[in-house]
């Protein structure tokens, strides 16, 4: 909209946007060097088998997750204030969705496979 | 030319061929009326170039309306066809020919009619509602539309040239995969949807983005009114469910174009998966379309009634239950798929769950109508016949909520008659109240009402002739989308709903002669006040048909049902002291030459014309390009013109 | 303000908030392209279950042990994270008006996202020259569409950082484009996002496999 009433709000923030711009830089390399790490941890517990076998996805998942925090803080300098609270209540609302589809449809699929005539027998009932 | 020939043309195909040359010879009169009145001009820069909310409201509504007559025409063709082809006779339409019909019928009626209906009216109504000038980004507002009337255009096309699906609406494979429909009727479809749902995509995120961060000084979120709240679910409903519609469209597209295997027989496809995310979709889309309708009836209710709607903070909370709860219960629409007890039981009762805020709002309007002065205008018949007829329809919904019954009634006729009953009972209702009720507001002149009223008593009867046969024959055992049937036993419900669909077709012809009998005679209808119906909220503050800028000033809202509020309080109808200048953006090609373009490329994708997709492409990214280097051009209206405007037009509203 | 009778039960102070009047346009306009960006998640998130239910589904064919290289990955991931870090620091010092800055660090950005894309293109060029193309088998068709979305993104995002750079260079720091640079350092901080699930789930997931 061209024409608004009030031209700046201490209450409302754009997403990405940032209150003060000191400590901005910080912000960013402090957050490249967490992602680094993470990152690392990720190709580790893939690869160097030091983790409990069937632990290792939920262990990428967790690094993912924080991997992903990192870079919705730090980079795009989301965070709890109430300047904030309409862009994480719309990532809440977009992470419930993902949620909900992702979930449902793992659980769904994973129980039709599961009532599938085995691929063997299949084969069979085709001659 | 791909795959593109003259054999293309249905030469051998009467039916088509009479359709084709009908629509035509319209469009072909149309165009010429035009030309000779010498309109283009005007046309041009009125419509197809509008950025303005209120116009590109009308363009959707009238896109609907449109399509209306294409889906009913189907509808009547298929009604037809079952009343005659009963034990041997054929009837008169052929399997490859009906397949298509009932296809296109429901693509039509969902994409083209129902959901342009409800975002025309919401496009119209919010900005006004909340008391601003327009939606947050009124060029990409164009946009969406024109893409929309893209869809639109390309399914009719392939009335013309080629065929259409044959799979239903919703093009489940494996039928839709090349193997079983190498034709370019799945193509039309799937393309068609994927430009269609860029443009509603784009709808849904301008609006949640005005509803959330563009309201009038004063009105916070618990002082909107309830359309806005509807309009709000549905949009971030829009926002959320319909990339998964293009995501599944899109690896349907993949296979049939790039031989992928996400849904084939062979390589390791899986056809179930498209089951799910289609309708993990799909049952957020019936939601779309019904929430704004519930924000109509509220409206309407709440007006026809002189009191505030009953119970603000339940329906709120009911509205963004059933925005939420909507995406938790998609599987009820394959329980006999086969994914067993436990799955099936969840979703079985998650969507009896969902009819809980549904109930809630039913009662909330029923508490409004009770103790107040109601007035019979069109708007309310619409809603107490919605409110009948939508609860039947739920209940028969809920009662197939339950898997072994579902089981027993899935793909018969008894589905086909719920959900007739609550889309037509809810969503049309919706749309035709809406329509009536808005009218004058839209067009500065009301609609006739005795013309209003028969269309709603042909509706209402013929609605209940013509489905309510089809629940006793989905329990008789009739299955879904028959081009004939060997029970002679069924023909009698089948002609009786034959009539019913004559007595909707009586309805729908109502509807033109009310707009034809209002137009000829809208000199001594005309809404002189802005305020026809005694309103409550903010639209009705305006001139009839609204400035372009909505509101000189924008107004200090202090409380629900802000204009009823200032009719009350004496605040209405008192002008501003002083008038600052506003900006506005001025109109745009940018919609309309999109739209040119993405016809092009549709069609020569789904014709293979390869070298003409990459032109399309091409021309589509210049276009955006060349807009986005050049700075936005706006209009200013001076301070002065705002205040000539006031005094010359001002409403006169007398304080209550 | 005395409340009305429309107002009974929803105090005052609850039914006024959010009632500053509209948001700037900044604010607006870049609220608008975060829930862009929230559907686009959306989509991939629907490709990333078909993606998961179709993994396994190699129909004989190559699986993603044999195919994928993770120090490829590993690269790719890196000139990613890197080319966030140009482009937040870029997109800081255009509101500082400092504009050689700016355009080093987005040409930074551009060039690690070129390196991106072409580590991506020989990928699959490989993969396709073996015989594991999308049409091979369930498991490829959802990788090559899900990580070829993420590279479609990646290339229009790096048209629009072209494009961007351009605009700036001709018209200047000006309100507008300021806009859209605000809502391309969220466009391309999201793709980096998108990517730490790309590369957890797809490939260092697929490499154990």
């Amino acid at each position: 909209m061209i024409d608004s009433v009030r031209h700046s709000s201490a209450e409302d923030l754009a997403p990405g946007d940032r209150q003060s711009h000191s400590a901005s830089i910080a912000a960013y390399t402090v957050g490249l060097g967490f992602a680094l790490l993470l990152t690392a941890a990720s190709f580790i517990v893939s690869q160097a088998h030091l983790l409990w076998e069937p632990g290792v996805a939920v262990g990428l998942a967790v690094l993912a997750i924080a991997q992903m925090g990192v870079h919705l803080v730090f980079f795009l300098h989301l965070n709890s204030g109430p300047d904030n609270t309409n862009n994480v209540l719309a990532l809440a609302f977009g992470i419930l969705i993902v949620t909900l589809v992702v979930s449902g449809s793992l659980w769904i699929m994973a129980n039709l496979n599961g009532n599938m005539i085995p691929h063997s027998v299949l084969m069979e009932m085709q001659r | 030319m791909g795959k593109l020939t003259w054999a293309a043309i249905p030469l051998d195909n009467p039916i088509q061929m009479g359709a084709s040359v009908f629509v035509m010879v319209f469009i072909g009169s149309v165009l010429a009326i035009v030309t000779f009145k010498g309109w283009w001009k005007y046309l041009w820069s009125e419509w197809l170039t509008t950025t303005d909310h209120k116009r590109v409201g009308v363009m959707y509504v009238l896109l609907a309306l449109l399509m209306l007559l294409r889906g009913f025409v189907d509808a009547i063709m298929m009604r037809s066809q079952l009343a005659i082809a009963a034990g041997s006779a054929p009837g008169y339409l052929p399997p490859e020919h009906y397949d298509q019909i009932f296809s296109a019928h429901g693509t039509i009626m969902i994409f083209f009619m129902a959901m342009p209906f409800m975002v025309g009216l919401m496009n119209f109504v919010v900005p006004l509602q909340l008391g601003v000038r327009d939606v947050a980004f009124p060029v990409l507002n164009a946009v969406s539309f024109w893409l929309t009337a893209t869809g639109a255009l390309l399914v009719n096309v392939s009335l013309v040239i080629g065929e259409f699906a044959r799979t239903g609406w919703l093009a489940y494979p494996p039928l839709s995969e090349l193997q079983f429909s190498p034709g370019v009727g799945v193509d039309y479809y799937l393309w068609s949807l994927q430009i269609a749902g860029v443009g509603t995509l784009l709808s849904g995120i301008n609006l949640v983005t005005t509803i959330l961060k563009l309201r009038a000084p004063g009105m916070g979120y618990m002082r909107m009114p309830v359309f806005c709240w509807t309009a709000l679910a549905s949009n971030l409903l829009i926002v959320a469910a319909f990339p998964i519609l293009t995501a599944t469209l899109g690896m349907l597209l993949l296979d049939r174009y790039i031989g992928a295997h996400f849904f084939t027989n062979d390589g390791g496809g899986n056809a179930m998966l498209y089951f799910n995310l289609i309708w993990a979709w799909g049952h957020p889309e019936v939601y779309i379309l019904i929430l704004p309708a519930f924000g109509v009836f509220s409206e309407v209710i709440a007006t026809f009634t002189g009191k505030a709607l009953f119970g603000y903070r339940s329906m709120v909370m009911a509205t963004m239950a059933i925005c939420i709860l909507s995406f938790m219960v998609w599987l009820h629409h394959f329980f006999t798929m086969g994914a067993g007890a436990n799955v099936n039981a969840f979703f079985g009762i998650m969507t009896m769950i969902i009819a809980i805020p549904t109930g809630v709002k039913v009662f909330n309007w029923l508490f409004t109508l009770y103790g107040g002065r109601v007035r019979f205008e069109v708007p309310v018949l619409w809603a107490i016949g919605f409110m009948v007829t939508f609860v039947i329809g739920g209940l028969t919904g809920v009662l197939m909520a339950v898997p072994p019954a579902d089981f027993v009634l899935h793909n018969s006729v008894f589905l086909v008659a719920h959900f007739h009953n609550v889309i037509i009972g809810g969503v049309l209702f919706g749309a035709m109240a809406g329509y009536n009720y808005w009218f004058p507001k839209v067009f500065g002149f009301t609609l006739d009402k005795r013309l209003g009223q028969l269309s709603f008593w042909c509706w209402l009867i013929g609605f209940y002739v013509a489905f309510m046969p089809l629940y006793v024959l989905g329990l008789f055992g009739m299955t879904r989308r028959m081009q004939h049937y060997a029970n002679t036993e069924w023909q009698p419900y089948l002609i009786v709903a034959e009539a019913g669909a004559i007595l909707i077709l009586c309805g729908i012809l109502a509807t033109i002669a009310q707009l034809v009998v209002s137009i000829r005679s809208r000199a001594r209808r005309r809404d002189l006040t802005g305020d026809p119906w005694d309103g409550r909220t903010l639209e009705w503050s305006t001139t009839s048909p609204p400035p372009r800028y909505n509101f000189a000033v924008m107004p200090r809202v202090e409380s629900q049902d802000a204009f009823a509020h200032m009719k009350e309080t004496g605040t209405a109808g008192v002008l501003p002291e002083k008038y600052e200048s506003i900006e506005l953006p001025g109109n745009s090609p940018n919609g309309f030459v999109t739209a040119f373009f993405a016809v092009i490329t549709g069609f020569a994708l789904i014709w293979h014309i390869w070298w003409m997709a990459i032109l399309g492409i091409l021309c589509a990214l210049l276009t955006l390009l060349a807009f986005g280097w050049i700075e936005r051009i706006n209009v200013e209206i001076s301070g002065e013109e705002l205040a000539r405007d006031a005094r010359a037009r001002m409403p006169k509203v007398e304080p209550v | 303000m005395s409340a009305s009778a429309s107002e009974i039960g929803v105090p005052t102070a609850i039914a006024a908030f959010g009632g500053d009047g509209p948001a700037p346009v900044r604010i607006v306009v870049g609220y608008g392209f975060w829930i862009f960006l929230l559907s686009d998640i959306i989509m991939f998130s629907a490709l990333f279950a078909a993606y998961a239910v179709l993994s396994g589904q190699t129909d004989g064919g190559p699986t993603p042990h044999s195919l994928f290289e993770l120090k490829h990955v590993a690269i790719e991931t890196l000139c990613l994270l890197f080319s966030s870090y140009t482009c937040g620091l870029g997109s800081l010092f255009i509101e500082r008006r400092r504009l050689k800055l700016f355009f080093i660090l987005f040409a930074a950005t551009f060039a690690l996202g070129a390196i991106f894309l072409s580590l991506e293109f020989s990928e699959f060029a490989g993969m396709l020259a073996q015989g594991a193309g999308p049409s091979r088998s369930a498991f490829l068709s959802s990788f090559f569409s899900l990580v070829g979305l993420h590279g479609a993104h990646v290339t229009v995002g790096l048209l629009w950082l072209a494009f961007m750079m351009a605009q700036v260079a001709a018209q200047g720091p000006r309100e507008y484009v300021l806009r859209r640079i605000l809502c391309f350092s969220l466009f391309w901080h999201a793709l980096d996002i998108i990517w730490v699930a790309v590369m957890s789930l797809v490939y260092l997931m697929g490499a154990r496999i």
